[in-house]
């Protein structure tokens, strides 16, 4: 039993770092509609830009801000340079524009900083926590704690923003119509590039934790991969949908590795975690959170 | 930011770049730069062109010049092909091929052996292609996975006090959940039955950044040690993976793709012990000198960050290297010194090459790779591997002699392998016997 | 003027009812298929290209071609956006070396057709959810198709013949006694299959089953008023999509690399023909040629640039930095097509047509 919540809890906590990923991709699919395929190099380009700037001598507190100036330069570019081109196309034309900009953030993050690998340390030591580890025999990370809580802060105040905030409302408004939106004033292009500036401060965060738990290292674009069994699970509109399904796949993808795993050979976590989303979906097609869409011819 | 000036600097310094002759012997280097490997693709292509310049530097082989192009593969077995097929007829005609790509090669596999190209794979690729009877153009010089797995029970079995020891005991074997991964667990099986250890097989899927189950189970079953055959991401998480859960990293014992700086220094602090397997001793040699004093210091250097000279991808660039460079120095002496030799002849270099420990003194590379030495049969050369440990800031070498496994009992399922390739491709083998 | 269809008059049913009904596509596909089948080859014997125009550009572009072709009857005909397209050509890779190995004198056409219909059995099984699903999150849920179909070939010995390393040797091309050995010959066969095929998919998508995935596409709901029976529709464009991909699969194998890995056929090769087919067109049989060429030869041509400005203009540029700004350019030039033609690289040549059919007097 002590192993079985052992495994949960380290699944859970994975489950978080999974959500602050699809976090990103949700706030950009909720404010305009495209799948941000980019999110990934967005995540890998701000961990490096950090570790970049920490490897040549800056103070941690000095690296963040820049690169977050930096994620938003990059956001604000992006809108102009590549969405606002392609406004009102459909939505598999925006889906391949990100693609292309996935390939130039690759290239631009090792045409500056080069191709080597860095470490990136925030000072926050990855071990087990020792007390529980005593008392209970249960090993819990205390990096995966800390950077729950983070994602947990992260999240609250996104929730805030979105549903208190002038520009949140405006930005529910225009991920509801943008045509209706722009009829009534909000300017679209401007939203737009606040919103890329937020996914890029998510970009930032996952970045650097994710960067101080595995490496700074092109690798990091795959954590996409993690990410989107729980855009499906938890659907591509919602916040806490992203956090809920983040929980449930790592929960369940880490149970079914150890309990299922043996029985099959092992290995499963690669395509796991996108049957089970895909077995719900076919239950609720709407996703965990997802508004269930009405649809008349 | 410094690339940046560098490439303002370099467009505006216009340097000369030779023309061909027909006195200069090509090596085509399809490399990677960009992507998921790009550290160890940058370094290991970096160390093999800083001493292709040197060798150019002292005059070339015998008056040859060397020289060759890049081509960016990406890691990619379509672009890779295709920087071969660009690549194999220009400047008179490559002399031979290294993909450092597992995918790569299996592509160019066929196609080597019909353009009569001898191809490398200096620790990777088929561990039967050792077999030169039914694999005449592919060399996977120096050791294979199986020799490399039989050196990890050898070594593991030492540090127990006697292969006896292992009896009991358990390991671990923590892999790749792909070919590479499962290519040794047929050695370790066999050691495994021989020996009477556990053997607990734990697979982690591509690309291994998420272990947090695997460690688990590894904790759960509390083994002796645990080998880590990893690849790219997967290495730097195990190791963060082992220190949040406890697990002493003196125990575990990687592959060497698990065993570069690249691997280690991501994962920081929590690398510290940890060891792997490698078929270069980590250390400074007269040669590495040699490349900073000739090539660096004339501004020809290849690799961006000097710092990287003599890591441990760099050093196994120059080691594919000087197997190159030795490979058509010996096909010179039957062939005619002085003169540019075919792929064909290169190729009987390579199946001749006897880098002994006096040549390897000359070479200022002593101790850096262990003696080769190739035949008809056996297209690997050695088989030795050593053992090195991370100390937080470098590589150092524990096993002071090299370390090889079971050889006979290697050589015996790579001929079993090669045969069984042969079926099926309806291959004769070559008798080597008479072979020149 | 150069494009105009009047003055062609239908007189039979027949007529009335070929694939290309007008004389200038009959003519342009005549010309374009006389280039491939003797124009080409015949360039090839004055010596104007090499082996490596073969094997190196033409043949992977025909079988990406295919590929994306397959999955462009899936994406572009019915509507399904799927990421899975590679794990359906490593079925039908393996199943017909399968076939081959397991199966004496199993004539290689007969091998690659079965291997086409074991993908497209796959294709109906991981089709299935797209009863239910749509959009983005069926593509992302067809993901689990290409992770687990790739894990399967790594984990069950038996479909590599348990070779040690994990890989499957392609056999060797033979059909009446020859061999299609060399580079030359390989590119003809592939042509051969890829060209029916394409006319096949050409004829496919104007028959009532094509049409009835169109109108799957546009509407599902007005469709199914209509009489179209979604889940055949839906179930049938998969089968048929992972048809021409295990097809393109197995040439893949078997005509280009040789010897492939599962880990070959991984969720990088999905995407690539994913943008062949927005690049080129979605919808469009020739936007996914287009589309092929693009993908194909774009970063080619790119890092020939960079050698051609290394050797002859002298920029030296370090070869990490210069891998890099390829990328970089790879990735602004697919923006700066998106912008340009949003609808895909075919559009443009209906564009053309347009304009040739008006030239020179545009009002």
């Amino acid at each position: 039993m002590q192993f079985f919540f052992e495994v949960l809890i380290a699944g859970l906590l994975s489950g978080v770092m999974y959500a602050l990923v699809a976090l990103g991709y949700v706030l950009i699919y909720k404010a305009s509609g495209v799948f941000n395929f980019a999110q990934g190099a967005m995540v890998f380009f701000a961990a490096l830009t950090t570790a970049g700037l920490v490897d040549s001598g800056l103070s941690l507190w000095l690296a963040v801000p820049l690169t977050m100036v930096a994620m938003v330069v990059l956001g604000l570019l992006t809108e102009k340079f590549v969405l606002r081109p392609l406004v009102a196309q459909h939505e598999i034309t925006l889906f391949m524009a990100t693609i292309g900009l996935t390939f130039f953030i690759e290239g631009l993050a090792q045409a500056i900083w080069g191709a080597n690998v860095r470490a990136l340390d925030l000072g926050i030591e990855d071990v087990p926590l020792e007390w529980l580890l005593e008392s209970a025999n249960i090993a819990v990370s205390q990096f995966d704690l800390i950077a729950s809580g983070i994602a947990a802060v992260l999240v609250t105040l996104l929730a805030i923003f979105f549903s208190k905030t002038k520009i949140g409302r405006a930005l529910r408004a225009v991920a509801d119509d943008h045509q209706a939106a722009l009829s009534i004033g909000i300017p679209l292009q401007h939203i737009w590039g606040i919103v890329w500036a937020v996914a890029g401060f998510v970009a930032l965060v996952a970045g650097l934790l994710w960067g101080a738990r595995n490496g700074v290292q092109f690798a990091l674009t795959f954590v996409a991969l993690k990410a989107l069994p729980v855009l499906i699970l938890g659907g591509f509109t919602s916040v806490p949908g992203a956090i809920v399904g983040g929980l449930i796949i790592g929960a369940s993808e880490k149970l079914a590795e150890v309990y299922l795993g043996p029985y099959v050979g092992g290995g499963i976590e690669g395509w796991f975690p996108y049957v089970l989303a895909l077995l719900f979906l076919v239950v609720r097609p709407e996703g965990l959170f997802g508004e269930r869409i009405i649809r008349r011819i | 930011m410094k690339y940046i000036t560098r490439i303002f600097l370099a467009a505006a310094v216009a340097t000369v770049t030779w023309s061909a002759s027909a006195q200069e012997q090509f090596i085509p280097a399809i490399d990677y730069r960009v992507g998921p490997y790009a550290a160890g693709g940058s370094g290991f292509f970096g160390g093999a062109i800083d001493y292709m310049s040197l060798v150019n530097a002292k005059g070339g082989i015998n008056g040859v010049k060397l020289v060759w192009e890049e081509c960016e593969t990406e890691y990619n077995a379509t672009r890779g092909v295709e920087c071969y097929e660009r690549l194999k007829k220009s400047h008179g005609g490559a002399s031979l091929v290294e993909p450092l790509s597992t995918g790569i090669a299996y592509g160019l596999l066929d196609r080597v052996a019909q353009d009569k190209i001898p191809m490398t794979t200096l620790g990777y690729g088929r561990s039967d292609a050792a077999d030169g009877r039914v694999f005449p153009y592919v060399f996977p010089l120096i050791t294979s996975y199986w020799n490399q797995a039989a050196g990890m029970i050898k070594y593991l079995g030492d540090k127990a006090g006697g292969l006896d020891k292992l009896k009991g005991k358990k390991i671990v074997h923590l892999y790749h959940d792909s070919a590479f991964g499962k290519e040794p667990i047929p050695v370790f099986e066999a050691y495994a039955k021989q020996l009477g250890f556990e053997l607990i097989k734990i697979p982690v899927a591509h690309p291994g950044n998420e272990q947090q189950s695997q460690w688990l189970q590894i904790r759960q079953a509390k083994p002796d040690y645990v080998i880590l055959w990893g690849w790219g991401v997967m290495n730097a998480t195990a190791l963060k993976s082992a220190q949040r859960n406890g697990y002493p990293r003196e125990k575990m014992l990687g592959v060497w793709w698990a065993g570069s700086e690249e691997d280690v220094i991501p994962a920081g602090a929590a690398a510290k012990g940890y060891s792997s397997m490698t078929f270069n001793t980590p250390g400074n040699y007269p040669v590495l000198d040699e490349i900073k004093k000739k090539v660096y210091a004339a501004g020809k250097g290849n690799l961006e960050d000097k710092g990287r000279i003599g890591s441990v991808y760099h050093m196994r660039g120059v080691t594919a290297a000087i197997l190159w460079v030795e490979a058509i120095r010996k096909a010179q002496e039957k062939y005619g010194k002085g003169k540019v030799m075919t792929a064909e002849q290169v190729r009987w270099g390579f199946e001749n090459l006897n880098v002994d420990e006096a040549s390897l003194k000359a070479l200022g590379a002593f101790g850096m790779l262990p003696p080769v030495k190739t035949s008809c049969l056996d297209h690997e050369g050695s088989g030795a591997v050593k053992v090195q440990r991370w100390d937080g800031k470098s590589w150092k070498a524990i096993t002071p002699n090299w370390v090889t496994g079971d050889k006979a009992m290697i050589r015996k399922m790579q001929e079993e392998g090669a045969a069984k390739y042969a079926a099926e491709k309806k291959i004769k083998p070559r008798d080597c016997s008479k072979e020149g | 003027m150069f494009y105009r269809e009047s003055g062609q008059f239908k007189a039979t049913y027949a007529e009335d009812s070929e694939i290309f009904p007008i004389r200038q596509d009959k003519i342009g596909i005549a010309v374009i298929l006389a280039i491939a089948f003797l124009g080409i080859p015949l360039l090839a014997k004055t010596g104007f290209l090499s082996d490596y125009a073969f094997t190196a550009i033409l043949t992977p572009f025909l079988i990406f071609s295919l590929a994306a072709l397959g999955l462009n009857i899936l994406t572009g005909y019915a509507g399904q956006l799927s990421l899975g397209t590679a794990a359906f050509m490593a079925v039908g890779a393996f199943a017909s070396y399968n076939f081959m190995l397991r199966i004496d004198g199993m004539p290689i056409l007969v091998a690659f057709i079965l291997g086409g219909l074991c993908a497209a059995a796959v294709g109906i099984i991981f089709g299935l959810p797209s009863i239910r699903i749509r959009g983005f999150y069926l593509a992302a849920a067809t993901l689990a198709t290409q992770f687990f179909i790739v894990w399967c070939l790594t984990k069950v010995g038996w479909f590599t013949n348990y070779s040690s390393s994990g890989v499957i040797t392609a056999q060797k091309i033979m059909m009446f006694g020859y061999t299609f050995d060399t580079s030359f010959s390989k590119y003809l066969f592939v042509l051969s299959v890829v060209s029916v095929m394409a006319l096949l998919a050409k004829n496919m998508v104007r028959t009532n089953v094509g049409r009835s995935w169109m109108a799957i596409r546009d509407m599902d709901m007005a469709a199914e008023v209509i009489g179209f029976r979604p889940v055949r529709t839906k179930l049938m464009a998969f089968a048929v999509s992972s048809f021409y991909c295990g097809v393109a699969g197995a040439l893949f194998a078997y005509a280009y690399l040789g010897t492939v890995e599962p880990e070959g056929f991984n969720l990088d090769l999905s995407f690539r023909i994913l943008f062949m087919i927005i690049i080129g067109g979605v919808g469009s049989i020739l936007g996914s040629f287009l589309g092929s060429a693009f993908i194909v030869l774009l970063p080619i041509l790119l890092n020939m640039f960079t050698h051609f400005l290394d050797s002859s203009i002298g920029v030296d540029v370090p070869s990490g930095i210069a891998s890099s700004i390829e990328l970089m350019v790879f990735g602004a030039m697919i923006i700066f097509f998106l912008i340009v033609e949003p609808h895909g690289l075919a559009r443009l040549w209906q564009i053309g047509k347009e304009k040739l059919r008006l030239w020179p007097f545009p009002h």
